[in-house]
């Protein structure tokens, strides 16, 4: 089992690791990113980065993708811990400059004190101050 | 943050929310006291992983985002109503010379005001950028941020395994990748202390040089 970190939260998932590779379920990388295989290339929301051709079959086999290999294709941000059982997947900052240059603004949930989850969204309808602060 | 409830208390009825952060990887816990001593009738949630930094490219505290009742960002990630008086403040007693508790009281003024107007006023604030010149104040982003976002939340998650050393490591990679961050350098120096006051604070904070701590906000009669 690996544990797999990312923007929308924590996995765990049957994965191995092999050398620089992370072989994952497919619909498990996808769950946990966004991310999946497609006929046009590894893909998620609209954009798709085309597998070399000739070489889609480095990053597949069976049911399984190597999500590091295809994450270092597609030039999105990973970092694991020393014993490869912990993966942190993240977004590129093109994608994100991208999102932030379409004015929309990202959506996020994220949990009160009590553990509720609040969406930025659920707030649509409004003016929204959306503001942060620390104790630290 | 009895400001922002203030805030909400008067401009609710023109439809309007504070969505309130508290970026602390310790947890809620750290956050709790304060939520509960202002008495929060806004939303107050707790990012743990500064999640809301990687998506909004944020460096420091407070920060602020104004989006309008469309989902549209009216005012990009910027500095939510502080500025770099705070450097002289008195190191020990930490008291703010008379010229610091003005200009403080004049910024802080000055962008609560701001955000008045535009809840008021909507797109007819001067307060409020039109597309371009929002988009123009959207933080440059680099691969190394995005990198360094990955790092600090392998970093958070190792800490809380108990792999103390390795979680360290991981921090301070995000803090080289991301040195402009205060966020991340703060946060990391809070878990390490368990909450204690950083002793290298200010020494970093002189390291500046003539360089700012907090960015210069730029709107209409701010200081």
């Amino acid at each position: 089992m690996v544990t797999l970190l990312t923007e929308r939260g924590r996995y765990e998932a049957a994965g191995n690791t092999e050398g620089e590779s992370l072989w994952l379920p497919a619909i498990a990388l996808s769950m946990a990113t966004g991310w999946e295989l497609k006929p046009e290339g590894f893909c998620r929301d609209d954009i798709c980065v085309p597998l070399p051709r000739g070489r889609e079959g480095e990053f597949t086999r069976g049911d399984e993708v190597d999500a590091a290999r295809l994450f270092r294709h597609a030039a999105q941000p990973l970092a694991a811990s020393r014993d490869k059982s912990v993966w942190s997947f993240g977004t590129s900052a093109q994608i994100r400059s991208n999102a932030l240059d379409s004015l929309k603004a990202p959506d996020i949930g994220l949990p009160d004190l009590a553990g509720k989850v609040h969406r930025i969204s659920d707030h649509r309808g409004k003016k929204i101050f959306l503001s942060t602060w620390a104790s630290w | 943050m009895p400001v922002w409830q203030q805030l909400y208390d008067e401009l609710k009825d023109y439809g309007f929310m504070v969505f309130a952060v508290a970026m602390e990887s310790r947890g809620p816990e750290a956050a709790r006291s304060w939520i509960e001593a202002a008495k929060t009738a806004y939303v107050s949630v707790i990012d743990a992983d500064h999640r809301l930094a990687d998506l909004y490219n944020m460096v420091n505290v407070p920060e602020a985002v104004w989006i309008d009742e469309t989902g549209r960002i009216v005012r990009p990630t910027e500095v939510a109503g502080s500025g770099d008086y705070f450097r002289k403040m008195d190191r020990v007693t930490r008291t703010l010379p008379e010229e610091g508790k003005v200009m403080r009281e004049t910024m802080r003024k000055h962008y609560m005001d701001a955000l008045r107007d535009w809840v008021k006023n909507g797109t007819e604030s001067q307060y409020a950028f039109d597309k371009g010149a929002a988009r123009a104040h959207v933080r440059k982003q680099t691969e190394d941020v995005a990198l360094a976002h990955c790092w600090f939340r392998l970093g958070r998650h190792l800490h809380g395994t108990g792999k103390i050393e390795e979680a360290e490591a991981a921090l301070a990679e995000a803090s080289r990748l991301h040195p402009d961050s205060w966020n991340i350098w703060r946060q990391m120096g809070d878990m390490k202390l368990d909450g204690k006051p950083n002793p290298d604070f200010w020494a970093r904070v002189d390291q500046l040089g003539s360089r700012r701590y907090y960015d210069k906000i730029d709107m209409p009669g701010m200081p």
